[in-house]
């Protein structure tokens, strides 16, 4: 099949304006004769479900999570990025179009990213409406502040929670529609199957995870906003529960994948402190504003940091980059952290971590100062660790937090597989190889609120308006699959948990596809993750039963998915013969270190399309044409 | 295990939510004091699951203190001894080797038992239903700074906002009360413009949704402030009764 982007013709300024026109209506009395199943309730879910069940569409929810208020979504800190121009600093919709693009090392689709940019300052139009207590100055309105790879204040934010008030607004808007029967939420549900009827997504296969019952629900279109799929690397900031198996059974299904390997790993996270560890804590990134990062100039030091005197302290970031220092940009700031450790370095137990040092800013401003500044932050790191950072250096490492890669889209958000879409972290779209802080959430916003509710009007208006049925062999064919699918994973009967598995995979994937990638390692890889998995359906050992709540079971079908949406990341690693963002290809650097694009060669999206169990996939590549941005090479020097 | 501490564990044990459930006792070896509450569970429940005996089953997902999922009762506190903090923020080297914990889940009418220490919080979304938003639909809506808010009110709006809904206000309360999760919920919406020209039939609808689904009254004890990890204060509960008695009175 061949890719059509279905970006519309003209200026880039007029594409939405155009676009929005030239969508097909339903028209009111007919929008409730249609079923939309939206599956995942963050961001991009819950927005997209309130405002399609306002237009009067039946819509159907469904999240894994005993509330839809607990999606991950919950967990981002910083804030979100609108080009609103309060601050008369110059901002614009083509200025964060622009940012947008180049922190993305351009590799992202220029009309995309200028929709978002449009629509950006009408979503905190509409949060504000809702009730979202943002941060405000004394005159009342709204406050600003800045974030990494801008020059103006555009980011909106609730304290350290911006992504909790956001969630518990576009919540809120779903609860209404609740409320008015507008849309059914299933909680406590997960997806396991898309189903197609006539080459078209006509509904989902889910089991309920109390009871383990297998249900079919159908519908006219299926939205997936289940986020992104991380967890492949076992210790990351995601959620537990946070998964890839949504748009990996919609990918089995025929929707192509988008640049599976860019994924986001953010250099400032409370180490890994042993064996035992579920989870990495992000520490936010505006701490580099003041701390200063260094490891010892003498391998595996003994003392204690505050007893190495300070020409015997390496502050790697200031020597290589004297320009930014600290501050440069999160992919360089992670490579050379792990480079030093790599050296051997490090700090702490495990030889895996470097010191962020506050003792210069406490020492000039006091510790008044800092801890207004950032107190919470501070005592989140002291209750997790036990130490306490104004008198001893933070402990510091990279940890995988965000994926911009995800199910191939088109401008409409349709996946490869018409009638099923994709919104928020889920898909590919707008962040290209790096996606710049505070634009997570106005990406997830953007696509539900104001996005899908005009494209998926487009497809349903040439859909019949009868109800599909749940009892045709389509679906009654994927439920068995999905049964069977159950009782195989339970029959291994062998010897290792599912979290052994797990954390294998995750050792296996960071060392090989993690910040710094070479052929050779991917090559190995590859052959690695194929045996792992043999292993896997061999020596599984899942306790309980399948009619009962069975967390083992959930985990072990995410699992399974792990291993083969991994490989793929890899060989996608493996063809992108090129550095860019987060992706790092070490055969693929300038004499300074830096990542080197070859623009001639990769100025692509890889869309990969599933060919079958242990058969190769097939690339597809949709090129990026850049119209209004001139690429340029970055250097932080 | 990476760890020193060796631990016993009573925990709670129930199939389902027809059976009845019973305390087990259980060893928890090798314990590091930097494993989280939820990591040493992990470990305990790697080793029943090599042991075959069905793993705890506990509710658990970001594992940052903030989605508000872990929900369970540590000698007799809601998220353990720790002020402030969830039972995912919760470490070990705040117990001492050789202690014995007794980890129980929530208790409370409207909190039905799922499986061990995993209760059923739909209770707290019929609420939200009923009320918990402000009727806009998406789209229709004035600039931002169109409505100025005092910065007084806002930051007030936003303290009684950083409610996680994890229940553990109910399960502290002697009455299993949902009235600091509910006046929360009130308190954000009273405080702000945009939430005022719906107050008094919001206040209304989700007082009679909290009652109805088996939540006691308020008696004023406050241990769920006291218990509450994120800090929501009493006093919006004083500011529910004043909105609550401002709609009977006055009326729509």
């Amino acid at each position: 099949m061949k890719l059509d982007s279905k970006i519309p013709s003209g200026p880039l300024s007029e594409k939405w304006d155009n676009h929005k026109f030239k969508c097909k209506l339903v028209n009111p009395a007919n929008k409730r004769k249609y079923d939309v199943i939206i599956v995942g309730t963050g961001l991009a879910g819950a927005s997209a479900a309130a405002s399609l069940a306002e237009l009067g569409y039946n819509v159907k929810t469904f999240c894994f999570q005993d509330s839809p208020r607990r999606a991950h979504s919950i967990a981002a800190q910083g804030g979100i990025n609108a080009a609103k121009n309060y601050r008369n600093d110059g901002d614009s919709v083509y200025r964060l179009f622009y940012d947008t693009v180049k922190g993305g090392d351009y590799r992202a689709r220029e009309a995309n990213v200028h929709r978002l940019a449009q629509v950006s300052v009408n979503i905190i139009d509409q949060c504000v409406a809702q009730g979202v207590p943002f941060a405000r100055e004394y005159g009342g309105l709204l406050d600003n502040r800045s974030f990494g790879g801008a020059q103006v204040s555009r980011t909106f934010y609730a304290k350290g929670q911006t992504g909790q008030q956001l969630l518990l607004g576009a919540y809120s808007a779903m609860n209404r529609m609740i409320g008015e029967g507008k849309i059914k939420s299933y909680t406590r549900h997960e997806m396991l199957e898309v189903v197609m009827v006539d080459g078209q997504a006509r509904g989902i296969i889910a089991r309920d995870l109390i009871t383990g019952e297998i249900e079919r629900h159908s519908a006219h279109a299926v939205v997936l906003a289940t986020g992104g799929y991380g967890n492949v690397f076992y210790l990351t900031t995601y959620a537990r529960g946070s998964n890839a198996t949504a748009i990996w059974r919609a990918h089995k299904k025929g929707a192509y994948f988008g640049n599976p390997c860019f994924t986001q790993i953010h250099p400032t996270c409370i180490p890994v402190s042993g064996d035992h560890q579920s989870k990495l804590t992000l520490m936010s990134e505006s701490l580099r504003n003041d701390g200063r990062i260094w490891v010892p100039k003498q391998k595996g030091d003994p003392r204690k940091p505050v007893d190495i005197p300070e020409g015997e302290r390496d502050y790697y970031l200031e020597r290589r980059y004297p320009s930014f220092g600290n501050l440069v940009p999160r992919d360089i700031a992670s490579r050379a952290a792990k480079d030093m450790c790599d050296k051997g370095f490090g700090v702490g137990n495990t030889g895996l971590a470097v010191y962020l040092d506050f003792s210069d800013v406490i020492k000039r401003t006091g510790e008044k100062a800092v801890e207004a500044k950032y107190g919470n932050l501070f005592d989140m790191y002291k209750q997790i660790t036990g130490e306490n950072p104004y008198k001893t250096p933070m402990m510091i490492y990279p940890a995988v937090h965000y994926t911009m890669g995800g199910l191939w889209v088109d401008y409409n958000l349709m996946t490869t597989v018409p009638g099923l879409y994709a919104c928020g972290e889920a898909n590919f779209s707008d962040h290209g190889a790096n996606r710049l802080g505070a634009s997570a959430l106005m990406q997830g916003l953007a696509d539900g609120y104001f996005v899908l509710p005009y494209t998926i009007g487009d497809y349903l208006s040439d859909v019949e308006r009868t109800p599909i049925a749940n009892d045709s062999p389509e679906f009654m064919d994927a439920e068995q699959k999905v049964k069977d699918r159950l009782q195989k994973l339970l029959n291994i009967k062998g010897k290792k948990t599912v979290h052994e598995f797990h954390r294998e995979l995750g050792l296996l994937m960071w060392n090989h596809c993690g910040m710094g990638r070479t052929a050779e390692g991917l090559t190995a890889g590859i052959e690695k993750i194929k045996k792992l998995r043999a292993d896997f359906w061999e020596n599984l050992m899942v306790p309980g039963g399948e009619q009962e709540l069975n967390q083992n079971l959930e985990k072990a079908g995410r699992v399974a998915d792990y291993l083969e949406l991994g490989e793929l990341m890899m060989v996608d690693a493996l063809n992108r013969n090129e550095s860019c963002g987060g992706h790092f290809r070490e055969e693929y650097q300038t004499p300074e270190n830096e990542a080197r694009r070859d623009d001639e060669g990769y100025a692509y999206v890889a869309a990969w399309e599933y060919k079958g169990d242990n058969q190769p996939h097939e690339l597809h590549k949709e090129d990026l044409v850049f119209e209004s941005v001139k690429l340029t090479q970055r250097s932080y020097k | 295990m990476s760890g020193n501490m060796n631990l016993t564990l009573k925990v709670w044990r129930q199939k389902n939510a027809k059976e009845s459930g019973r305390f087990e006792t259980y060893a928890a070896k090798g314990v590091s004091p930097d494993m989280s509450f939820l990591e040493m569970l992990d470990v305990v429940n790697e080793d029943l699951s090599k042991t075959g005996i069905d793993p705890i089953a506990f509710d658990h997902d970001c594992r940052e203190g903030i989605c508000g999922t872990c929900s369970m009762y540590i000698n007799g506190r809601a998220h353990g001894p720790v002020k402030g903090v969830t039972a995912c923020q919760l470490h070990m080297r705040s117990f001492a080797d050789g202690e014995t914990i007794i980890i129980e889940p929530w208790r409370a009418a409207a909190f039905p038992v799922i499986r061990d220490l995993i209760v059923d919080r739909q209770a707290f979304e019929k609420i939200q239903q009923a009320g918990g938003f402000v009727s806009v639909n998406t789209g229709s809506t004035p600039d931002a700074n169109s409505i100025p808010v005092s910065k007084v009110n806002a930051d007030e709006a936003f303290n009684s906002a950083a409610c996680i809904g994890c229940g553990a206000c109910v399960a502290a309360c002697k009455n299993s009360s949902a009235m600091l999760f509910l006046s929360a919920k009130v308190s954000q919406y009273a405080l702000l413009p945009q939430g005022r020209v719906e107050a008094k039939k919001r206040v209304k609808d989700m007082l009679k949704v909290h009652d109805d689904a088996g939540f006691g009254a308020c008696t004023n004890t406050e241990a769920c402030e006291a218990e509450c990890p994120k800090g929501i204060s009493v006093s919006n509960i004083a500011r529910l009764n004043r909105e609550y008695a401002a709609a009977m009175l006055v009326g729509e």
